[in-house]
């Protein structure tokens, strides 16, 4: 039962939508689903679109798995906005947080073979900018991709 | 779309052939449950064909190094076959490319398995 919010901002093109979504797998696949649409409808090249739709699916699992523990009391938040010089897309959950800055490296010689840790690095790889902030609780990942350099669609 | 395991036997090597999604969830289950229940079943030599995988997330990736050191640790090898172009550059930019053996070519993928 995601809640749906869409808001046309007065005196411009760009419109954000945002839901408020359970903690799991679906909600994950919604987001990225999401992103997908939106990011075809700006006209980004098949390359890009991948990048972009796998960031968003990893800071969707990073929320869903990682800040909520799949708990059915929190909720992930998803927003996504064309701004027509960029995607922005925000996701947050209401677990415990991160420090980005201690997070292990994965392409450490250490860290290679680990099962997991590959996520915000996919994203830091994917995306143009990405900022974390501390919710009370939770975490807001903020992810923007540019669009200068890519046909606008229309 | 989910994942889809098929398997077959060529010369003692178990070839797996994947397609779909290896992600979060049923996916990456999947591959891991088929390569544990191959060791445990002393398949050792284990291609895994990525042919017609047509997206993987970090969990998916986490699965196949896992998958990897799995069977390294039980005296196995476990090999990949056929990357498509998403897959391979998510290796490469994860630094497993060369981790992993990575064939393109599955008659000579299936020699290149140490026999005893």
């Amino acid at each position: 039962m995601p809640q749906r919010e869409e808001e046309h901002l007065a005196g411009q093109q760009a419109s954000r939508i945002t839901y408020t979504l359970e903690s799991s797998l679906d909600s994950v696949n919604k987001v990225e689903e999401t992103a997908e649409q939106m990011a075809k409808k700006a006209g980004v090249d098949e390359d890009e679109l991948f990048k972009i739709t796998m960031a968003v699916r990893e800071a969707a699992v990073n929320a869903v798995l990682h800040g909520n523990s799949y708990d059915p009391e929190k909720r992930i938040t998803a927003s996504f906005e064309n701004t027509g010089e960029s995607l922005v897309i925000r996701i947050s959950d209401q677990g415990k947080g991160i420090d980005p800055a201690n997070l292990p490296d994965p392409l450490a010689p250490e860290n290679l073979l680990r099962g997991s840790g590959r996520g915000i690095f996919l994203i830091r790889s994917f995306m143009d900018e990405v900022h974390f902030k501390q919710l009370h609780p939770g975490t807001e990942l903020t992810l923007i991709k540019h669009l200068g350099t890519t046909p606008s669609g229309s | 779309m989910s994942m889809k395991i098929t398997t077959r036997q060529v010369d003692g090597v178990t070839i797996l052939d994947l397609s779909g999604r290896i992600t979060l969830g049923e996916g990456s289950v999947l591959l891991r449950d088929a390569v544990r229940d191959l060791l445990a079943k002393g398949s050792k030599h284990i291609l895994l064909n990525l042919g017609d995988v047509n997206y993987i997330d970090s969990s998916g990736i986490g699965e196949l190094v896992s998958a990897y050191t799995t069977a390294r640790n039980q005296g196995g090898e476990l090999k990949l076959l056929n990357l498509t172009k998403k897959v391979h550059d998510l290796l490469q930019i994860t630094k497993l490319y060369t981790v992993f053996d990575v064939k393109d070519d599955e008659a000579s993928a299936i020699a290149s398995f140490t026999r005893s």
